[in-house]
Formats: structure tokens, sequence, C-alpha cells
């Protein structure tokens, strides 16, 4: 009730060059605020606060005091300054996890567009007649939670029960999927397998908004299928493919239940594999230094490099575009 | 009679060969037949890699540990006639497994997901049409702060999601789980492009000129007109939430309270835990109602993805 009395006196002023209606601005301001208000509530808890709080808490840490030598003090919050921060912008762990992560997102991101892209034109081509079936079974597997998604892979992935290694040896090629340096390819097999689809999906709506004069018109000048497709529909479809790229870099900087699901298959995956399982962990106090303070330290140098990394492809799509 | 309506039969069949003379393409642009076939191959290639991991699935929920790994992984371990007996076996073991919380857990699921989808529907779109249809103060700068949320990578939330959460005493309630789940900023972008290129101002002035309030206007005009854009939010935090993974993880410790991923999950996890089969089961009947939503509501996926792609 106070915020909305509030605003309405707020557009009360800011329209008081115009007498005449502030009393119709000042309805119009009460009933905006009314419809947003539940939405901007859930919202405020939901993003800012966890953010302000988030930020606040890096600067402290969780220590025992009184206890002495033999512990047992009561935890106290303690202001550590930039501390946190220096834990993680040092921490060979949090590196290598973003390593990892941003090798992933290099190659796995520009796979899955590439084939949703292919996907989508080929579809949208007029060679194949009954596109429905291929586009539902393309985004199923939207539609399987990424827990249940890893799990059926891990389990294709294992050379006791899966008929995709069994049959591999057979041909007499080996694969071990959890092998070290392939088992980071492994886990952008199941992103990929979840998530090209829906990126299709978009591309294939993007696609399809093209007015067919467009087409006319080039096909008069001459222009063949594959010109039609660089030319017109490629050029079309840049917009929901820089967000698409946005989402999906965004995506895999969180990089979590894969490997998370994983590890229960391959002890080779560490607690702090990715930034993400290493910040759950050290929030519930399995890594050290542990607690609320260097996990929201941690979240927040990934939230900058991932804000980092999507400004940075951004703005080079852009001057590409532009030339 | 007789000659009028094969008249009009033989006006039709000319228009419709019209129509596909118009929809053929010229010569020069129709595709080669080895065009053809390799784009067909390439099709029924990508369809096969997309499909196997489900089919596989389905056939390892009906097989027992020995069979899982001794026999045949394309095809069912036992002849058809004894499938129902397999099947069975494999249900009654699942529910072993999971000490009967099995479809305890598929209705937790339910609740988090159609909760948090109903409410995060409808004060996405009230948000949305605010934004569209009215003037207030804040309003640009609200919009801003919503949108540039749409690239935060949300996972990072759940930390201090879980301290604040704590701090309140509400981990380990439904709640924990329903509220965040029931914030879309990208339902509150859909909603409001969709009110912006839907909700016609003439309406509304109508409306108020017949003395009806706004909430009234809003309830019973504008949801109405909204509806397509409502079961496009209402799926995508409806699917959101059932693949949500890290919020239930870390906010919830209750077995009783478990969404059916963490559940399974949490048979995966255990070190004595071999019967793959069982939880394939699981699985399958765990993923079930998101399909049965999925496939009787797909057109309107792609109404949601066509705004995604055409405005963003």
């Amino acid at each position: 009730m106070t915020a909305t009395t509030q605003s309405a006196k707020a557009g009360g002023a800011r329209r008081a060059a115009k007498p005449k209606r502030s009393n119709a601005a000042k309805r119009e301001n009460r009933t905006g605020w009314a419809f947003m208000a539940p939405f901007g509530i859930l919202f405020a808890l939901v993003f800012i606060l966890p953010i302000i709080w988030a930020i606040y808490s890096s600067f402290f840490r969780q220590v025992s005091e009184g206890g002495g030598a033999y512990g047992g003090g009561e935890l106290v919050n303690k202001f550590v300054g930039f501390e946190n921060f220096q834990y993680v912008l040092t921490s060979s762990n949090f590196w290598g996890g973003i390593g990892r992560v941003l090798i992933y997102t290099l190659i796995q991101v520009p796979i899955m567009i590439i084939a949703a892209l292919a996907l989508a034109m080929v579809i949208d081509s007029f060679v194949v007649k009954h596109i429905t079936g291929f586009r539902l079974g393309y985004f199923l597997p939207y539609a399987i939670p990424g827990v249940v998604a890893s799990i059926i892979w891990v389990y294709l992935y294992n050379g006791q029960i899966s008929p995709i290694v069994k049959g591999l040896a057979a041909l007499g090629i080996n694969v071990d999927f959890f092998a070290d340096n392939i088992v980071l390819a492994s886990m952008a097999n199941i992103t990929t397998w979840t998530f090209t689809g829906y990126n299709m999906l978009i591309f294939l709506a993007a696609l399809q908004a093209i007015p067919h004069e467009l087409y006319e018109a080039a096909r008069i000048d001459g222009a063949n299928g594959f010109q039609i497709a660089m030319k017109i529909k490629l050029p079309n479809v840049r917009s929901a493919a820089l967000l698409a790229m946005l989402l999906s870099i965004v995506g895999t900087i969180q990089l979590f239940n894969e490997p998370q699901i994983m590890q229960t298959a391959d002890p080779g995956i560490s607690k702090s594999y990715t930034p993400m399982m290493m910040a759950m962990n050290t929030s519930q106090g399995t890594l050290t230094p542990g607690g609320d303070g260097p996990a929201s330290a941690i979240a927040i140098v990934m939230a900058l490099i991932a804000g980092v990394l999507a400004m940075a492809y951004a703005l080079v799509e852009r001057n590409v575009n532009a030339e | 009679m007789i000659a009028m309506s094969s008249q009009a039969r033989a006006r039709r069949k000319a228009e419709k060969l019209q129509a596909k003379a118009a929809n053929d393409l010229p010569r020069s642009m129709r595709p080669s037949p080895v065009v053809k076939v390799i784009t067909i191959v390439v099709l029924v290639a990508a369809l096969i890699y997309f499909l196997f991991p489900i089919y596989w699935a389905i056939i390892a929920s009906t097989k027992t540990p020995s069979q899982m790994t001794g026999s045949n992984g394309l095809w069912f371990a036992v002849g058809i006639d004894q499938l129902p007996d397999a099947i069975a076996t494999n249900y009654s073991k699942l529910l072993g497994w999971t000490r009967g919380q099995f479809w305890r857990w598929v209705l937790n699921s339910l609740i988090y997901s159609g909760v948090s989808a109903a409410v995060g529907t409808i004060v996405a779109v009230m948000a949305g049409y605010a934004t569209a249809k009215f003037n207030f103060r804040g309003k640009n700068a609200a919009i801003g702060i919503i949108m540039g949320c749409m690239l935060m990578p949300a996972a990072l939330l759940t930390i201090p999601q879980y301290s604040i959460f704590h701090a309140v005493h509400l981990t380990n309630t439904m709640l924990a789980v329903i509220i965040p789940c029931s914030v879309s900023p990208f339902g509150f972008f859909l909603g409001r492009v969709y009110a912006q290129s839907s909700v016609p101002n003439e309406l509304l002035e109508a409306a108020r000129i017949d003395g009806a309030g706004e909430a009234r206007i809003f309830f019973t005009i504008v949801l109405r007109i909204l509806a397509p854009a409502m079961v496009t939010i209402f799926l995508f935090l409806f699917v959101a939430t059932w693949n949500n993974f890290l919020l239930p993880l870390m906010m919830l410790s209750s077995d009783t309270l478990k969404p059916v991923t963490l559940g399974l999950y949490g048979m995966v996890s255990l070190a004595t835990f071999n019967d793959r089969g069982a939880l394939m089961m699981g699985a399958l009947l765990g993923v079930l109602p998101v399909i049965v939503l999925f496939l009787g509501l797909q057109r309107y996926w792609q109404a949601g993805l066509a705004a995604g792609a055409v405005k963003g």
C-alpha cells in the first residue's frame, strides 16, 4: 500500500507541468504499479535481494571464535575485506574450472548452434515435405530433464552396458568416454543432445518469419537455392543467432548438472571441476574455506566473467555485422 | 443440379492445380535427386542421434542388472510375451529402491512445476501488461533491470537465495523451490511483447467508458486475449522448474519433499546401487508428465520461440 501511494505522489510531481491531466496520470501511475507489484515483489526477492546479499556477504567470512585450540567456539561473521576475492582470484582450482568451462563453451556452443542452424535450414528448405515428425523428434530431448538425460548418457558411456561402446569395440574402436581427455567432450555431447533441438526451433521460427517475396525476388534475379540460403536466410536469422549464442554462453558458464551426475560414475571429477560445482561445495562447507562469503565471491567473479564474455561476443558480432 | 456440382468440382480442381503450380519451384530451383537423398540421410541420422538414447532407456527399463550387461543392448532381453512380467518386476524394484516414495516424488514435481508455473505466468503477464499499457514512474528502469536479468546466469543466484531462505527458515519447505521458480524475466518479456501487439487500446478505452474497473478489465478481457502467450509462459516455466536440479538439491533435505529428478539422483549416487533397469523405469515414468504436456501443447512452444527469436 505505501508503495502505491508513494509512487502516485511521485507520478503527480512528474506531471505537474500538465495540471489538467494530473489526476488521470496519477491514476495511471497507481494502476501501472498495482499490476507491476506482484512480479516486482517476487523479482526483488529472487533476483535483486540475492545479488545485494551476495555482494554484502562476499566481504565476510565465518570464523569460530573463543574456542581456541580445541575448537567448538561459536561461529561468527568476520569482515575480511577483499580476502574472499583474493582467495578466488588466486585459487588454481577456480581457474582450472574456468578453463574447463571456457574450453567447453568454445567447442560446444558453436557446434550446437551450427548444427541447429543447419537442421533448421534443411527443414525450412523446400526439399523435405513432412517436417513435423523431424521437428518433434529433434525437440524431444529438451523435455527430458538434465538429470535424467545425464543419467541415460552416463549409462550409454559405460563400457559394460552400452551398445554404443560395445558396437564401436566390435568395429575395433575402443573408447573410454570417461578418460580424462575425453570426459569434457562427453559432457558437451549431453548438452548438445538436450539443447540443439531447442535452438533449432528458434532458428526455424526466425526462418519462417522471412517474407516469401524475398525468395521470389531472388529467384527472378537468378539466385539458386544455396545462394538464397547464404544471402537471404542467414542474414535474416542473425539476431536470433546472436540471442541463442548469448544465452548458450551464459548457460554453459553455469555448467553443473552434467559433471555432477557424471561424478557418480567417474570419481576423477573433482568437487571443483566446474566453477558452479566449486561454488556449491564451498557454500556447503565441503571445500575450504567454506561458507557463504567465499561462495558468494566465486558467484560474483563468475557473473563478471560471464558478463564480459557475453559483452565481448555481442561487440564482435556487431562489428562483423557492420562490415 | 448435377451439372452445377460437377462444374463446381471442376473449378475447385482447377484452383487446386493452380495453387499447386504456384507452390511448385521453377526448374532451376528444384533440388536434384542427389541433394534430396543427402538431405534425407542427414535428417534421419540426426533423428537417430536424438531419439536413440530414449529408445535405449525404454529397452533398458525392462532389464535386470545381469541382463543389462549380458544381453543385446538394442533389444529386450526377454520375449515380448514375458515383457509384462519384466516390467512388473522392475516397477516393484523401483518402488523398493525409493522406499515407496517414487510417486510422492512425481507428485512433488507436479506441485512444484504446476504452482510455480501458474503463479509465475499470472504475475509475469500482469507486469508485462502494466509496462505495455500504462505509464508509471520508474517503468523504464524496471524494464531495463528485468531485461538485464534475462542474461544473468540464474544458477549463480541459487547460493544467495539459499542463504536468504535459510535466514527466514524457509529452506526445506515447498516454498523454497516454488518462489524462486515462479519468477521469469523471459515470461515478463513475452507477456509484454504480446500485450503490446495484441491488446488494442481502443478496447481498453471502451471498457473504461462503460465504467469497468481496471482489475475487471484485466481479468475479464485482457487475460482472454493474452491466453496463447500465457500457455507458452506456463509451459516454459513448468519445464524449467521440472528440470531444475541445483535449486532443490540445495534447498531440500527431507526425502518426502524431493522432486523426482532429485530422487533419481539420490538413487544413482548410492554406492551400492546397480539396478539400472529399475532406475531407467523411474526415469521414464518421471519424465512422462512433461512429455505429455509437451506433445499436447507443442504449437505454443513454436509461438513462444518465434516471439523470442524475432523480437529479441
